[in-house]
C-alpha cells in the first residue's frame, strides 16, 4: 500500500498577518513557515505510523508550491517519509492544488490520499474533497483514527453531534484531525536522512482558475476590554444584555 | 436559472445551519432575479414547512433510504437537481456535511467554492463576490468566483435564523443513484453526550473553561452557570487532553472553531491557538485570577478574581436577571 501526504506550507500560527500590494497579496517578509499542522501532526504521522506497523510500503509527501517552500519540505522527509515530490506551481485556488494532487495521484497509482482537515492560512477544508471528486474516489472527512488491514482502512471520524466507524475499501481519500496521532520531532539522524532523499519536481498541470482573492484586510481585534469588578457583577449582566445584547 | 440549498434534517429537526443557508439562498436569489431551490431528504410535513418559511419557493424532498451521510451520493443528489433545475448558485452550510460534499461537487461541476462565507455576494459583471475569514480568524478576504456554475458554504452563526410566512411548492423529487455503489460502510454511530445541551458548533451561548478550574471535580459551577444561561459547555485543549472533559466539547485551532453571541471563558490564558477557535464571536467574557492573562487583550469584558468565587456570583446574577425579566 502506497500513501500520498499532502503538505502546505503555511505561516506560523505566531504569525503577525500583514498585506502588502495594497492589500492584494500576503506579506511573508520575515515570516517563518511551517508544513500546516494537520497536514503534519494528523495525516503524516499517522501514514509514518502504519508505515513502521508494516501496513504500508511508502509514505510520499506531495506539495503544490514554489521552490521556497522545499525547506518545508524536507522538514516532513526528515519525520520519516521516504520521498516527496513538488509541483512546480502556484495557483489562484484549492482547485488548483487539488487538480494537480488529483493528477499525480492518479498517474502514479496510490492507495490512500490523506490530508490535514483544513490550512492554518486559507481554513477552506477544500482540498481532500476536491480531490476525492475529482478522481472519483470515496472521502471521508475529519477522521479521528485511522487504521487499515489488507485493502480495506476502518476510519472514526467526526459527524454532527457524535462520531461515527465506517469502513471503505481502498483507494480512498481521508482529511485527518486531532486524535488520529500526536506531533513527532524530526530527530538528528532523521534530518540528516532528509538531506538527499529524493525529491522530484514535477511541471504543474494548466487549470482552469474557479476563484479568486480581489483583496485582505485585517480583522478588527478588540480594542478595550470593560474590567468589571468582582463586587459589581449585576453590572456585568446588564452589560450583556444592554450593550452587548447578548442575553 | 435558480439558487439550490442543500438542507438536512439531523436529530428530528432542521438543522439550524440548513435554515441559515435557506435565509442565504433567498437573499442571493432576490439579488440574482431568481428562485431559491432547497433540496431536502426525508422531510416530514412539518419540517418541510420550516424550510419553506425559512424562505425556499420550492422544495425538492427526496425520501432515499440510501443516501445516508454520504458524501459522495449527497454529492451526486444535489449534481443531478443543480442540473434539472439549472442552478447557477449551490448554497451548503459549511459545517461537517458542507466541508464533505461541497468540495466534491466543486470538482464534479467545475463550479468555484468560497468555504465559509461571513456576508452575502456582491455582483461584479458575471462574477460573485464573497467574504470569508482566512488567517484563522485574523484576516478577512475577499472572494471572487467567476465560474459559470458558483457554490457557497455559509459559515454557521453568521445570520440569525429568520422564519416568515412563505410556503413553499413541494416536489417529490427522486435523485437516480442507483449506478453509485456505496464504498463507504457505516459500522457504529456514536452521539456525543451531551445532556440536552445545544450541540457546540450551533451555540450562541457559550460557557467554557480552562486549566484554571484545577480538576475535573470542579466542573459543576462551570455546569451551574451554563444551565443558568441556557448555555453549552466547552473546555480548553489541555482540559480535552487531559480527559477532565469530552473531547467533543474542545473549542480552538485543533477542536471546534465556534461563533457564538457570548463567549464566557473562565480559567482559560487565551493562547493564540485558543483564540483562532472562537475569536469570532460576537462577545467574549474573561474571567481569570491572572491579570496579565493574554484573553483580556482579545475580551469585551473582563473579572480579574478567583473563579471559585466569582462564576457562582454570576450564576445567581443570572437567575435574578431571568426572574426579572420574566
Amino acid at each position: 500500500m502506497k500513501i500520498l501526504v499532502a503538505i502546505s506550507n503555511v505561516p506560523d500560527t505566531t504569525t503577525k498577518i500583514q498585506f502588502s500590494d495594497g492589500d492584494t497579496k500576503f506579506n511573508s517578509a520575515g515570516v517563518t513557515y511551517v508544513i500546516n499542522p494537520y497536514d503534519e501532526w494528523y495525516a503524516l504521522v499517522r501514514a509514518l505510523e502504519l508505515k513502521e506497523a508494516n501496513l504500508a510500503e511508502k509514505v510520499t509527501i506531495i506539495h503544490v508550491g514554489l521552490a521556497d517552500s522545499e525547506a518545508t519540505i524536507r522538514k516532513g522527509l526528515a519525520l520519516g517519509a521516504d520521498d516527496a515530490v513538488r509541483i512546480d506551481g502556484e495557483g489562484p485556488d484549492a482547485f488548483f492544488v487539488a487538480a494537480q494532487i488529483a493528477s499525480y495521484a492518479s498517474a502514479n497509482g496510490y492507495d490512500m490520499v490523506l490530508v490535514g482537515k483544513e490550512t492554518i492560512n486559507y481554513n477552506g477544508s477544500s482540498v481532500g474533497g476536491m480531490i476525492a471528486g475529482l478522481m472519483d474516489l470515496p472521502y471521508v472527512s475529519l477522521a479521528t483514527k485511522l487504521d487499515v488491514s489488507g485493502n480495506k482502512a476502518t476510519i472514526e471520524h467526526d459527524m454532527d453531534g457524535g462520531t461515527q466507524v465506517v469502513e471503505c475499501e481502498l483507494p480512498m481519500v481521508v482529511s485527518c484531525a486531532k486524535g488520529m496521532a500526536e506531533q513527532r520531532i524530526p530527530n538528528m539522524r532523521g534530518i540528516m536522512a532528509a538531506r538527499t532523499k529524493p525529491l522530484a519536481v514535477v511541471a504543474a498541470t494548466p487549470t482552469e482558475a474557479l476563484t479568486g482573492i480581489v483583496s485582505y484586510s485585517l480583522n478588527a481585534g478588540r480594542t478595550t476590554c470593560k474590567m468589571i469588578d468582582e463586587s459589581s457583577i449585576d453590572e456585568l449582566v446588564n452589560l450583556l444584555h444592554t450593550e452587548a445584547k447578548v442575553i | 436559472m435558480s439558487v439550490l440549498i442543500y438542507t438536512e434534517i439531523n436529530k428530528g429537526r432542521v438543522k439550524k445551519a440548513s435554515l441559515e443557508s435557506v435565509n442565504y439562498g433567498a437573499k442571493v436569489a432576490e439579488l440574482l432575479g431568481t428562485e431559491a431551490i432547497a433540496i431536502v431528504n426525508n422531510a416530514d410535513a412539518a419540517q418541510l414547512e420550516e424550510i419553506g418559511k425559512a424562505g425556499a419557493k420550492t422544495i425538492l424532498s427526496l425520501k432515499n433510504e440510501k443516501i445516508g451521510s454520504d458524501s459522495m451520493l449527497i454529492s451526486a443528489a444535489v449534481e443531478q437537481a443543480a442540473k434539472a433545475h439549472n442552478a447557477q448558485v449551490i448554497i451548503f452550510a459549511f459545517d461537517i456535511t458542507g466541508k464533505a460534499v461541497a468540495p466534491r461537487l466543486s470538482a464534479r461541476l467545475k463550479a468555484g467554492l468560497v468555504a465559509g462565507a461571513v456576508d452575502y455576494p456582491t455582483v461584479n459583471g458575471n462574477a460573485l463576490e464573497v467574504k470569508k475569514n482566512v488567517f484563522s480568524g485574523k484576516a478577512t478576504a475577499i472572494y471572487s468566483i467567476g465560474s459559470a456554475t458558483k457554490i457557497i458554504a455559509l459559515l454557521p452563526n453568521s445570520f440569525p435564523v429568520k422564519s416568515g410566512d412563505n410556503q413553499a411548492k413541494i416536489i417529490d423529487w427522486s435523485a437516480d443513484l442507483d449506478a453509485i455503489k456505496p464504498r463507504i460502510i457505516v459500522k457504529e454511530q456514536k452521539s456525543n453526550a451531551t445532556g440536552g445541551m445545544v450541540p457546540l458548533p450551533e451555540a450562541e451561548l457559550v460557557v467554557s473553561a480552562g486549566r484554571g478550574l484545577k480538576g475535573p471535580e470542579n466542573w459543576g459551577i462551570v455546569e451551574d452557570l451554563a444551565t443558568a444561561l441556557n448555555a453549552t459547555t466547552a473546555c480548553s485543549r489541555p482540559v480535552a487532553d487531559m480527559h477532565w472533559r469530552p473531547h467533543h466539547e474542545h473549542v480552538g485551532q485543533t477542536g471546534v472553531a465556534i461563533r457564538p453571541n457570548l463567549y464566557i471563558a473562565i480559567g482559560i490564558s487565551g493562547a493564540i491557538q485558543h483564540l483562532a477557535g472562537v475569536n469570532g464571536s460576537k462577545t467574549i467574557v474573561v474571567i481569570n485570577n491572572d491579570k496579565e492573562a493574554p484573553f483580556f487583550k482579545s475580551a469585551d469584558y473582563g473579572i480579574v478574581g478567583d473563579a471559585f468565587s466569582i462564576v457562582p456570583k454570576l450564576t445567581e446574577a443570572i437567575k435574578k436577571f431571568k426572574a426579572n425579566q420574566n
